[in-house]
C-alpha cells in the first residue's frame, strides 16, 4: 500500500468540560465513531460521515465536527474530491457509488431568477382576506368542451379524462420502500393525506400498512417491474412509468441483496437477499411507439380509470421526448432534473449527466405549446426543488406541479450526509435496520413533512398575492413574472425570460 | 357452463376487453373470440377462473398483468404475450414474437412452435409463484436475459439449433433455463451464465411440464421424456456485488 491514508474527512472533538458521559453519542452512532471506556468517550473520526445524529442528540452541545481538519495543498483544478476519487479508484478499480443529489458546484438557475411583485399600477392581493386558488388538477384537459342543449337543460358531451385533484401543487416524489424505510414512507403518506396531495411509491411495491393511504399514492412501474401486479395497479390513485431518473439518467438501478429483507422481499415480490436489478431500459420499450403501448396497456388493465404519468430524466432532447409522451395517451410527464436525489448512484452519473430542471421544463412547455398539445399532458417538475420560491419559479416556467424528495427527507431529520447507500441512516430514513427504523416516529415525522408542505403553500400564496395573481393557473407558464439576473443570453432564450430591468 | 362468443372483426381492443370483462362479470367460464386480427392487450389485467379461446392472431401484450384466466390461442401471437403476468395460463398453437413472458411472475405459457428474441426476459419468482415458459420449437438470442427466477424449458431439437442464438441467460441471477440436448455450445452462453447437465431432480421437475405440453398440443411426450437436457443457471446470485466502491 503506497498511497497510505488520506486525511480524515471529518474531525470530531468532544469538549471534555461539557461532556457528562451520558453515552447518547455511543448509542446513536451506527457508524461506530464513539466508544465508551470507563470514564472516557473515545472517538474514531475516520468513520464519521457528518450525519449529525450525535450532535443532535448530545444534551450538552459537547460535540463539534469540522470538515477537512487536515488541509490538502489548495488547488482549483485538482480539488480534494478529485484527488480522493483517484486514490479510491487506484486502490479498488471500481465504480464510485455516491448518494443524494449532484454535488458539483454548477450554478443554480433558480438562484439567477427573480420573481415579480405589484407596485401601484396593478394592486397586489392579500391572501389573508382574499381567496387564493392553489388547487391543481393533474391530467389531460380537453381542447374544448361540447355541450348538449335539450329543452333548457345543458349536459356535457365531452368525455373527461380522470385527473388527480391536488390541494397544493406540491407532491412528494417516488422514494421506494427499500431505498427508504417503511416508517419514512408512512410518515410521507400521512403527511400527503393531511395536506391533500399525493406521493409516489417508487419501484418497491406497496406495503399493506400503506393501503389506508392508497388513494394518495402514485404507484410506479419501472423496468424491474418489482411489486407490479394488477392489485397494485388498481390500488394506486395514478400510475407512473419510470423511464429515467435525474440523479442517474440513462442507467437502471439495483437494490443490493443485503437490503432485501423479509418485508422488502414481500412488497417487491422477490426472494430475500436477492439483488433487485432494474435494467437501464424497459425490455418492452425501444421506441416512442413502444412507450405508447406500455401506457395503453396500463390504461387497459385499469379500464382507463387511472391517470398514467411518464417520468423521464432531464436530458438534452427532453422536449422532443415529452412531445412524444404527450401523444402516447399519457396524462402527465414528469421531468426529473440533474439535481434530483437518489439513495445510490455512480458518482460520475450523479455529478455529470443530465441538465437542470429549470431549462428542461421551460423547453418542454414551449415545445408542447408550439405544437398545440400542452393541454394533452400536465408537467410535473422534480429534482432540486429546495424551497417555495423554486416552486413558484418552476411553475412560472411552465410546470403544473412539483415533486419534492430530499426536502421531505430533510423535514424528517435528514442532514444530507449523502451516505444513504450504506443502509445505516441514523435518522431511520434510508435504512432497513429495525433499531434504526424505530427511531423515526411516523406520528411526529408526518407532522413535520405536513408542516413543510403547509408552510410552502402559505409562502406560495403570499408570492402569488404579491404578484397580483389569485390562481395558480395564472402563474403557470407566466414568464412575464420572472426575470433573469446575471443569466447568460442563451440560457434566457431557452427559458424565454427577459433580463432584470427589461 | 356459461359460454360466450364474441366476434372481434373490426373491433378496437378497448371495446373488446370491455366485452370480455362484462362476460366474466356475468359468470361466463368460457369465452370464444373469433376473427381476432391484431388486437393488443387481450385479457390485460383480467382476473378470474375463465378460459378464453382466441381464433386468429392477437396483437402485442396478450394476457399482460393477467391473474388467473387461461388463454388458448389458435394462431400465432405478436410480441410479449404474458408480459408481467401474475397467474393463469397462455397456450399458443403456433409461434410468438419477441419478449415472450417478459417479467412474468406466475402462471405458465406453452408455445407449440417458435419464439423470437429475449424470450423469458427478467422472469422472476417469489415463494410459491414460479412462472414457467415452455417453447416447443426454436428461440432466438438472449433467451432468459436478466432472468431472476422461474423456469424456461426449450424443447426444440438441438440438432436444428443454428448456434446463432447467442446470449442465453445473459445477466441471469435467478431461476433456470432447461434446454433439450446433451450439451450447449459455450459460445451461446451469455455473461454470468453457467451451463451444466440437468441434475436428476431437474428431470423430475420437468417431466410433468413436458406431459402438459404434449397434452395441450396432442403430441407424444415419450421422445421428450427420454431425451437428455442441460440447464443454464446463474454463475452468481449477485452479479453486481463487486462493481462498486463507496465515495
Amino acid at each position: 500500500m503506497t498511497i497510505g491514508s488520506v486525511p480524515v474527512r471529518f474531525g470530531i472533538t468532544i469538549d471534555r468540560a461539557r461532556c457528562m458521559l451520558c453515552g447518547r453519542c455511543v448509542e446513536n452512532c451506527p457508524y461506530d465513531v464513539f466508544r465508551r471506556d470507563e470514564d472516557t468517550i473515545h472517538v474514531n473520526s475516520r468513520k464519521c460521515v457528518a450525519c449529525h445524529r450525535c450532535v443532535a442528540m448530545c444534551p450538552r452541545d459537547a460535540i463539534s465536527i469540522r470538515q477537512r481538519p487536515v488541509d490538502y495543498r489548495d488547488h482549483p483544478v485538482w480539488t480534494e474530491e478529485v484527488r480522493e476519487a483517484i486514490y479510491n479508484q487506484a486502490r479498488t478499480g471500481k465504480i464510485i457509488l455516491a448518494g443524494m443529489g449532484n454535488a458539483k458546484p454548477y450554478p443554480v438557475i433558480f438562484d439567477r431568477l427573480v420573481l415579480d411583485a405589484c407596485q401601484v399600477t396593478n394592486p397586489s392581493i392579500d391572501p389573508l382576506r382574499e381567496p387564493m386558488e392553489l388547487r391543481t388538477y393533474i391530467g389531460k384537459k380537453p381542447k374544448k368542451l361540447e355541450f348538449r342543449y335539450d329543452n333548457g337543460d345543458i349536459s356535457l358531451e365531452t368525455t373527461l379524462s380522470p385527473n388527480l385533484e391536488l390541494a397544493t401543487p406540491i407532491m412528494v416524489g417516488h422514494m421506494s420502500y427499500g431505498a427508504i424505510s417503511l416508517n419514512a414512507q408512512k410518515s410521507i403518506a400521512m403527511a400527503v393525506k393531511e395536506t391533500g396531495t399525493f406521493m409516489g411509491t417508487g419501484e418497491g411495491g406497496l406495503h399493506p400498512s400503506l393501503y389506508p393511504y392508497q388513494d394518495r399514492m402514485i404507484v410506479q412501474v419501472a423496468s424491474g417491474r418489482f411489486g407490479v401486479n394488477i392489485d397494485y395497479l388498481e390500488r394506486g390513485a395514478a400510475i407512473e412509468i419510470k423511464i429515467g431518473q435525474g440523479a442517474k439518467p440513462g442507467i437502471g438501478g439495483h437494490l443490493p441483496g443485503e437490503k432485501v429483507c423479509e418485508d422488502v422481499s414481500c412488497t417487491r415480490m422477490i426472494p430475500v437477499g436477492s439483488d433487485a436489478i432494474s435494467p437501464a431500459p424497459h425490455h418492452d420499450i425501444y421506441s416512442i411507439e413502444d412507450l405508447k403501448q406500455l401506457v395503453r396497456s396500463l390504461k387497459e388493465a385499469t379500464s382507463w380509470q387511472k391517470p398514467v404519468f411518464v417520468k423521464i430524466a432531464a436530458v438534452h432532447n427532453s422536449a422532443a421526448i415529452a412531445a412524444g409522451i404527450a401523444r402516447s395517451s399519457a396524462d402527465a410527464v414528469v421531468i426529473d432534473g440533474f439535481r434530483g436525489g437518489t439513495g445510490a448512484a455512480p458518482r460520475v452519473f450523479r455529478d455529470h449527466v443530465g441538465i437542470p430542471v429549470e431549462a428542461a421544463v421551460a423547453s418542454v412547455d414551449a415545445k408542447l405549446r408550439s405544437q398545440g398539445i400542452r393541454n394533452e399532458v400536465s408537467i410535473i417538475a422534480s429534482g432540486g426543488i429546495r424551497e417555495s420560491a423554486d416552486v413558484a419559479k418552476i411553475i412560472a416556467l411552465g410546470a403544473d406541479a412539483v415533486y419534492i424528495g430530499t426536502a421531505a427527507l430533510v423535514a424528517m431529520g435528514c442532514r444530507v450526509c449523502g451516505t444513504c447507500y450504506r443502509g445505516l441512516c441514523p435518522w431511520g430514513i434510508a435504512t432497513q435496520r429495525p433499531d434504526l427504523v424505530a427511531r423515526l416516529d411516523p406520528e411526529v415525522a408526518s407532522k413535520q413533512v405536513a408542516n413543510l408542505i403547509h408552510a410552502w403553500t402559505l409562502e406560495l400564496s403570499e408570492l402569488m398575492g404579491a404578484a397580483g395573481i389569485n390562481s395558480i393557473e395564472s402563474l403557470r407558464g407566466n414568464r412575464d413574472r420572472l426575470r433573469g439576473y446575471l443569466l447568460d443570453e442563451s440560457t434566457m432564450r431557452v427559458l424565454d425570460v427577459k433580463p432584470v430591468g427589461a | 357452463m356459461a359460454r360466450v362468443t364474441i366476434d372481434a372483426a373490426g373491433m378496437h381492443y378497448t371495446p373488446l376487453n370491455r366485452r370480455i370483462r362484462e362476460a366474466v362479470a356475468s359468470g361466463a367460464d368460457e369465452i370464444e373470440i373469433v376473427n381476432v386480427m391484431g388486437q393488443r392487450f387481450i385479457a390485460d389485467g383480467l382476473r378470474g377462473d375463465v378460459t378464453i379461446i382466441i381464433h386468429g392472431v392477437p396483437g402485442g401484450d396478450l394476457g399482460m398483468f393477467m391473474s388467473g384466466p387461461t388463454c388458448i390461442v389458435h394462431g400465432n401471437c405478436d410480441h410479449a404475450p404474458g408480459n408481467t403476468m401474475d397467474g393463469g395460463k397462455i397456450v399458443i398453437h403456433g409461434s410468438a414474437g419477441d419478449a415472450v413472458a417478459h417479467s412474468m411472475r406466475g402462471g405458465s405459457i406453452f408455445v407449440r412452435d417458435n419464439i423470437g428474441y429475449r424470450g423469458g426476459i427478467h422472469m422472476k419468482e417469489y415463494r410459491e409463484r414460479c412462472p414457467v415458459l415452455v417453447v416447443g420449437g426454436s428461440f432466438r438470442s438472449f433467451l432468459g436475459e436478466y432472468m431472476a427466477g422461474g423456469l424456461i424449458l426449450a424443447l426444440g431439437d438441438p440438432a436444428r439449433r443454428t448456434g446463432k442464438e447467442r446470449g442465453i441467460g445473459s445477466g441471469i441471477h435467478g431461476g433456470r433455463i432447461v434446454l433439450r440436448g446433451d450439451s450447449l455450445d459455450r459460445r451461446c452462453l451469455g455473461v454470468g451464465a453457467l451451463a451444466r447437465p440437468l441434475p436428476d431432480e431437474g428431470y423430475e421437475r420437468i417431466a410433468p411440464i413436458i406431459r402438459e405440453y404434449a397434452c395441450w398440443f396432442g403430441l407424444d411426450p415419450a421422445p421428450f421424456l427420454s431425451d437428455e437436457y442441460v440447464e443454464v443457471v446463474p454463475s452468481s446470485a449477485r452479479p453486481f456485488a463487486n462493481k462498486y466502491t463507496w465515495e
